[in-house]
């Protein structure tokens, strides 16, 4: 009747992870509670579940991502803690547990926190750079978001019934075999992961198709902002990168549980093939993940420096070379498969090409900022910090393109310091500008700016002083992973990480704190104009939040820097463009279609990671119907009356006035 | 609540819309590029994500396409003849589902519905030809757990068949729709789109044609 699962699947014995589980079960209960309590059930289910608004589902996905920050950073501290203390000792965790946490602090990281946060962004931002009401599928954007959330779930679930995956981030063959890994570990990754991918997956169809087809008018290619070239690079990479993962899985699924022999050591499986195919995915993933966050800084730097990116031509050209370029270098995550000397050459080279269109970009970044007032506010500190961090990355990770360097530091903590550098340095920092950047957009109120900055200088001074001594250890041979080790010589250096990890906290809380403070503190720092940094794309020209068709007219775009434009053009004349002739909008309707499909998406995947197969069938029978039901709708969508849209307009132009001509009650 | 919100006079500003019979437009002052155009379009790059997720199974068979481990190879095990009038029977599909779309397109509700049928006949025969060519292998001891050739194999053949078995539910689908709503805007949009998904997986099959069966048997 339920498969594999039986009352010994929950770790009885195990105290850490059933307080944890406990912890967030309360945690989760009496939010629910007291959102019944309230009476804002009703509220949330028709404003936000339901909602296919692409602002909202941006901010949804930046939630989540936000929720599982604090998942995985909690991970991060266990790690730090159990090295700090596993000197000649077993520490506080066993081996077994250890490993299920630095498997899932990866898969936490990469999948449910930078994912959701840069597609976050990208779905908030994008369509409002571009002009434009919404994306091209509405519905199926609120789809992706609930696939990817029931990914996330599905990974959070093993922490309280059955175990997650020993294996590492990504889980390679033979140990994740089922000879070697028995358990449900690797099933829980690899279901979810194949949930959430599906969702990821539509997201870069949906964007792509967004940004190619859907613009202002005069929203040509080469005047759109640099944020959505990133994204449509990055979501190209999403269409064409994601597939072999799903393929991938799908592969080691079939070896999993029918028994197939893609990576099997017997009947000619071939181990090396997954690495391969693995990172086929893999290495363009991390572009999908710091090509939005380059335009997040790009579109930060010319806002605080007041002045238009420089070379805007060569940045396309670089977020273009490097989306090409991503698919050709995935062979040095393992130069030591002994592919030989020519093979590991060209990809060694490869790699090192990459390097050219990033130096690229930094260069355009500093030029932008040279000669320009920069206002050091909270966003454009992440920023420097991001160019100065991800420099030394860069650096890091060239020396690491060097195959005879590479066999040296294969595996090592000199790796693990690289790729931190790089995805916190650059993914993250990125993350962050982008939230303390476009949160008065979203709320209609800014952030604290005092704490934003302690949380920053907390966040980069922790961040050096618990990966820098990475670097030393893996100098020093240390590999990664260990869950106990008997060096003396690199206790102290491991202390200092574990140190820096605390100072990391530090910044988290202090982010916590600026978010609750901000809000408390609203009124004080409301954005009456929209317009809060003085902002040169589009998004800044709607009213913070933006109403829910963003724009009442769709704007004339005349060139780069749109909303920039519009501005000098109002200061020179001294009166806004003429009133235009206001129209019904008509907008998608709200649908639960995704909210459903993922509710049955989560049981679908749960039984099948505990091979409980009439679930299975029958939560597949209820996603089909969801769809039929979806298919059979007869009206999807609403009108919005030309008087209410006039109304809501005005009020946006009045408030453009006062700020632009300083002519209060001018029309 | 905002200071533009006040300044708008009342509520929130996603509650100010009213219903109205779903109509095939949502720009109405900016006519932009047409419903049709997006929804074609979008479909085209999902497909193209496909055609990407079938090129790893491929690669992954051109790998393992010698590791027998001992067992049979596709010389021994595959039957063109066979393999033969599967293809004819989806070539001649896709022709009828062209046929089904122009039926569609002219509003011709008995030309749509009998070539859909014929459409999803020819269907059902290539997937029958297929599952007896998969009971039989596995019978003979030639399942996809004997060689990892024989697991790329029963995977790139297999992922190509569950295509089709997904397009024949959605066939069945469209033609309910049809019946029930007419041919309305939004469900031509989706009969475009069922016509590109069968005419990918007759190319993706030529694929398979040419690189399993014609290169297995020539080796």
């Amino acid at each position: 009747m339920l498969g594999k699962l039986t009352w010994a699947a929950i770790p009885f014995d195990q105290p850490i992870p059933l307080f944890a589980a406990a912890f967030v079960g309360v945690a989760i209960i009496s939010i629910l509670a007291w959102i019944t309590l309230k009476g804002w059930l009703p509220y949330l289910w028709r404003e936000w579940i339901t909602s296919v608004d692409h602002k909202r589902i941006g901010i949804m996905y930046i939630l989540l991502a936000m929720v599982m920050l604090l998942r995985g950073f909690s991970d991060a501290i266990m790690m730090r803690s159990q090295q700090a203390l596993a000197f000649r000792s077993d520490g506080y965790l066993p081996p077994e547990h250890y490993d299920q946490i630095f498997s899932a602090h990866g898969t936490l990281m990469i999948f449910f926190v930078a994912m959701p946060f840069v597609i976050g962004l990208m779905n908030f931002v994008m369509p409002l750079q571009l002009g434009v009401r919404d994306v091209a599928f509405p519905t199926l954007n609120s789809v992706s978001l609930w696939l990817t959330a029931t990914g996330a779930l599905l990974v959070n679930i093993s922490l309280v019934v059955g175990e997650f995956a020993r294996t590492g981030w990504l889980p390679y063959p033979p140990l994740s075999e089922i000879t070697y890994s028995p358990g449900v570990g690797v099933d829980y990754y690899l279901w979810s992961l194949q949930i959430s991918g599906v969702g990821t997956l539509l997201t870069g169809v949906n964007f792509v198709t967004t940004i190619l087809k859907i613009h202002a008018p005069g929203m040509t290619y080469m005047r759109m902002p640099i944020f959505c070239w990133t994204t449509l690079a990055s979501n190209l990479l999403i269409v064409a990168a994601f597939p072999i993962l799903t393929a991938t899985l799908a592969m080691l699924l079939l070896d999993r549980y029918l028994g197939f022999h893609f990576f099997t050591n017997e009947a000619g499986g071939n181990v090396m093939m997954f690495m391969n195919l693995i990172w086929a995915w893999g290495h363009p993933e991390v572009y999908i993940l710091i090509l939005p966050a380059f335009g997040v800084f790009s579109e930060v730097i010319s806002t605080f420096s007041g002045k238009p990116l420089f070379g805007y031509r060569s940045m396309v050209m670089a977020t273009m070379a490097i989306c090409i370029l991503s698919f050709s270098v995935w062979l040095h995550h393992f130069f030591t498969m002994g592919a030989g000397a020519d093979v590991n050459a060209i990809f060694g080279i490869a790699s090192m090409i990459i390097a050219v269109p990033t130096g690229v970009k930094v260069f355009n970044w500093l030029f932008t900022m040279y000669g320009g007032r920069v206002v050091y506010s909270t966003p454009i500190l992440w920023s420097i910090g991001f160019m100065v961090t991800f420099l030394i990355g860069g650096v890091t990770g060239v020396l690491l393109a060097v195959p005879p360097a590479d066999f040296i530091l294969h595996n090592s903590l000199f790796l693990v310091a690289h790729f931190h550098n790089v995805i916190i340095g650059g993914v993250l920092f990125g993350a962050f500008a982008g939230y303390t950047f476009w949160f008065p957009k979203a709320f209609g109120f800014r952030l604290h700016e005092g704490l934003g900055k302690a949380s920053f200088w907390c966040w980069i001074i922790g961040f050096y002083v618990a990966f820098m001594p990475l670097y030393v250890l893996g100098l020093m041979g240390m590999t990664r992973r260990m869950q106990h080790y008997d060096v003396a010589a690199w206790r102290p250096w491991l202390l200092i990480a574990a140190g820096g990890a605390v100072i990391i906290l530090a910044g988290i809380i202090l982010q916590i704190a600026q978010l609750a403070v901000s809000i408390r503190r609203r009124e004080e720092l409301r954005d009456e104009t929209g317009d809060p940094w003085n902002g040169r794309s589009l998004e800044w020209a709607t009213p913070s939040p933006p109403p829910t068709f963003n724009f009442a007219v769709l704007p004339r775009v005349e060139g780069r820097d749109a909303y920039w434009a519009m501005k000098q053009r109002v200061r020179q004349q001294g009166r806004l463009s003429e009133e235009p002739a206001y129209t019904e909008i008509e907008m998608p309707r709200n649908s639960a279609t995704g909210f459903i499909c993922a509710f049955f998406a989560t049981f679908m995947g749960f039984a099948l990671i505990w091979h409980i197969w009439w679930l299975v069938a029958l939560a597949a029978l209820g996603a089909y119907a969801t769809f039929v039901v979806f298919a059979w709708r007869d009206r999807v969508e609403y009108i919005i009356p030309a008087d209410v849209v006039a109304r809501i307009d005005r009020a946006n132009r009045s408030a453009r006035s006062d700020a632009l001509i300083h002519v209060p009650g001018a029309p | 609540m905002s200071a533009f919100e006040a300044a708008a006079g009342r509520g929130d500003l996603n509650h100010v819309g009213y219903d109205r019979e779903s109509r095939d437009r949502r720009y109405p002052a900016d006519e932009l590029v047409s419903k049709r155009i997006i929804v074609g379009y979008g479909f085209w790059i999902f497909l193209l994500s496909d055609i990407v997720m079938f090129s790893a199974f491929f690669a992954t068979y051109a790998v393992l396409v010698g590791a027998t481990a001992g067992g049979p190879s596709g010389r021994e095990l595959f039957n063109l003849r066979n393999v033969g009038i599967e293809t004819a029977c989806l070539l001649l599909s896709s022709f009828t589902c062209g046929l089904a779309s122009i039926g569609a397109w002219a509003h011709r509700g008995c030309w749509f519905y009998s070539a859909m049928a014929a459409t999803c006949i020819l269907g059902a025969a290539f997937l029958f030809i297929e599952v007896h060519e998969f009971v039989g292998m596995v019978a003979r001891g030639a399942g996809p757990t004997r060689s990892a050739f024989l697991s790329a194999f029963f995977t790139l053949v297999g992922c190509h068949g569950l295509h089709v078995t997904a397009g024949l539910l959605w066939l069945l689908t469209m033609m309910a729709q049809v019946f029930a709503k007419g041919f309305r805007a939004d469900i031509l949009r989706r009969v475009l789109c069922f016509g590109l998904f069968w005419h990918t997986l007759d190319i993706i099959w030529v694929a398979i044609f040419t690189v399993v069966y014609l290169m297995g048997v020539g080796q």
